[in-house]
């Protein structure tokens, strides 16, 4: 079991910086699957199947879809040579150092602080259902409104420009001349 | 069960989230940009979990529910906006929106 953590944290980093150094949108979308794929399969060993089934469906099946659309109305690819001109070796020292630092306090941190190990085991989607609907009740009527604004939002901001004209415009000049002799 | 120690599976969550940081700072195309968003809301969710699973409570998951509504209800209100720029600007390069920046500040700095 082990070994499969490791394969697949291993698998889920490399495929992560796979996608974002990649220049091809749709490249990168595939490996950013593989990487939510393999998260998914984590959260499979680590006693939460019900998480995995939901990362698989959602994430992967419904959310990367979504950007998938995108970039295909969009028809990237004539985006390339900016994007080359912007992507030169020196772009990437400052975040990586600071990437870096951020990861060696969090080795140093998780060093310092040991957790007594419990037995994991798994978690009832049983137990999930229950605390998520009697705890967490207005927080999942919170999530209800919040998905609600933004369907209003997407709907809004994705539908086309309506022209407007002024009313007086529309009409041809004959008709306001015959207004004028009334 | 996997007997990993947590300091190792958090740990697991940490690089993925500063992969996805590290791609939000060096990406201008805007598309690249959100999805570096997504690997960072989805390591935050996976370090519920972990907690969730180490304590033997549900409500890490629960949280992760929660977080995978904030992050589909971002990606379309993000993904139409998207699109609103492109019919604009005709790029998905983000520096093409500065409309709301000083020239005359910039100048004098």
């Amino acid at each position: 079991m082990n070994t499969i953590f490791y394969v697949t944290a291993a698998v889920a980093i490399v495929s992560s910086i796979m996608a974002i150094t990649n220049r091809n949108a749709i490249h990168a979308l595939l490996f950013l699957i593989i990487s939510l794929l393999s998260v998914s399969v984590v959260f499979y060993i680590i006693g939460a199947p019900l998480i995995a089934a939901l990362e698989v469906i959602v994430y992967a099946g419904a959310i990367m879809v979504l950007f998938i659309f995108v970039v295909m109305m969009l028809n990237i690819g004539m985006e390339e040579e900016t994007e080359k001109q912007w992507l030169t070796p020196k772009m990437w020292i400052l975040p990586v150092i600071l990437a870096t630092v951020l990861l060696g306090i969090f080795i140093y941190v998780s060093r310092e602080f040991k957790f007594e190990n419990t037995s994991a085991d798994i978690i009832d989607p049983r137990h999930v259902g229950i605390s998520l609907f009697t705890t967490y009740l207005i927080a999942v009527e919170l999530a209800a409104v919040l998905l609600l604004a933004g369907i209003v939002g997407a709907y809004h901001l994705g539908k086309p420009k309506k022209k407007i004209i002024h009313r007086f415009l529309i009409k041809a000049p004959s008709d306001i001349k015959g207004n004028m002799q009334k | 069960m996997v007997t990993v120690s947590m300091e190792i599976q958090i740990l697991f969550a940490g690089l993925l989230f500063l992969i996805g940081m590290v791609g939000f700072l060096v990406r201008r195309n805007i598309i690249f940009m959100l999805m570096s968003i997504e690997i960072m809301l989805n390591s935050a969710a996976l370090v519920f979990v972990i907690a969730g699973s180490h304590w033997m409570q549900a409500d890490g998951q629960v949280m992760f529910i929660f977080i995978l509504t904030v992050s589909a209800a971002e990606v379309s209100v993000g993904l139409a906006l998207t699109l609103q720029m492109y019919h604009h600007y005709k790029t998905l390069d983000a520096d093409a929106l500065r409309k709301l920046r000083d020239n005359k500040l910039n100048e004098n700095l």
